[in-house]
């Protein structure tokens, strides 16, 4: 596959933040490399999700067959045990929002471990910078759809003693407007990055140490059941990392919808 | 005489320092979670998206350690 670290017998050893760049493949290149396997998993993960649901609900039966039935609990999954559970009845018509972005997070974090793709889009903070700023831009518009300007003294003036509001206004500023959509798409960015370049050291470090010299080579055995684990560990990584971003948003949108205190 | 010599980045150092923080803070978080639900079984569903804000918000320190470890690693030297 093409842009994935070629692995010689003098690997580069510690992987660097080069390794996120993959060349561009094909024609479509040209001297800006913007056509990368990056750009092929979002357009795959976009087509997916988008004929599987169209497929799944194309004749809706009472007794669901496997695919309907699969589509129906990601959906109730995300409807009772995200959105209900977080806003409250209210969140029903926020549950086709929260699926997509659940299952769009989910598919995105999943090209992860896929063999032969192996790298999270998401492990470029642009992706998870976007969609932080779709909730952001959401929950602000709700809160001040819900509350008019009052919305700045719902989010910013907590029941608390006047003379402790000095202090606790700057800090619900900067943690409800500031802190929010920049914390929300760090962790998703973070944590891919993180669990990509994990499974970088490990394989490469097996390499490393194979080439080493004879008492280390054997050890690169080791290394590799080590990357075998920590792609287990990656796959909760990633399901934990789509349903968090999905929590957290129907976190934010309650809090803009709760009647003000 | 030079007998050993050490090399690498003292930022590995650093964020195993900033690593412990957040450390703690998931595993109370999760020590917490496990008494509530030993206590009164019955309120594990409730409680349980609150554990999962709960070790987002501490575990986003750490991670913030590893995005900043590595825009900060190329900053000229002084």
């Amino acid at each position: 596959m093409t842009g994935q670290t070629i692995v010689l017998a003098d690997t580069p050893f510690p992987p660097t933040v080069e390794d996120f760049f993959l060349p561009s493949i094909g024609p479509w290149g040209g001297p800006g490399v913007w056509f990368t396997k990056i750009t092929v998993m979002l357009w795959l993960s976009v087509a997916l999700l988008i004929i599987f649901f169209l497929v799944a609900y194309r004749e809706p039966k009472l007794v669901p067959n496997k695919r309907q039935w699969i589509a129906e609990s990601i959906y109730g999954f995300v409807r009772n045990s995200i959105a209900v559970d977080m806003i409250g009845k209210e969140g029903v018509r926020f549950a086709p929002y929260l699926t997509t972005l659940f299952s769009f997070i989910f598919v995105m974090n999943l090209w992860g471990i896929i063999p032969f793709f192996q790298i999270s889009p998401n492990s470029h903070i642009a992706f998870p910078a976007i969609l932080a700023m779709i909730s952001y831009v959401m929950f602000i518009y709700l809160g001040f759809k819900k509350h008019g300007l009052g919305y700045f003294k719902h989010a910013l003036v907590p029941p608390a003693p006047w003379f402790i509001l000095p202090i606790l206004v700057p800090i619900e500023f900067f943690s409800n407007f500031i802190v929010r959509p920049f914390s929300l798409a760090v962790r998703l960015f973070a944590n891919m990055f993180a669990g990509h370049m994990l499974l970088l050291v490990f394989t490469l470090g097996g390499f490393a140490m194979l080439n080493a010299n004879a008492l280390l080579a054997p050890i690169s055995v080791l290394s590799w059941l080590m990357t075998i684990a920590l792609t287990f560990l990656d796959f909760a990584v990633i399901a934990l990392q789509a349903y968090v971003f999905t929590v957290l948003t129907a976190s934010y949108i309650q809090g803009s919808l709760a009647e003000s205190h | 005489m030079l007998l050993s010599a050490v090399v690498g980045s003292t930022a590995a150092i650093g964020y195993g320092l900033a690593a412990i923080g957040p450390g703690v803070g998931v595993g109370l978080v999760f020590a917490a979670y496990i008494q509530s639900t030993a206590r009164q079984p019955e309120s594990s569903r409730l409680t349980q998206p609150f554990l999962w804000i709960g070790f987002a918000v501490i575990e986003v320190l750490a991670l913030l350690g590893i995005a900043f470890g590595f825009i900060w690693a190329n900053l000229p030297p002084k």
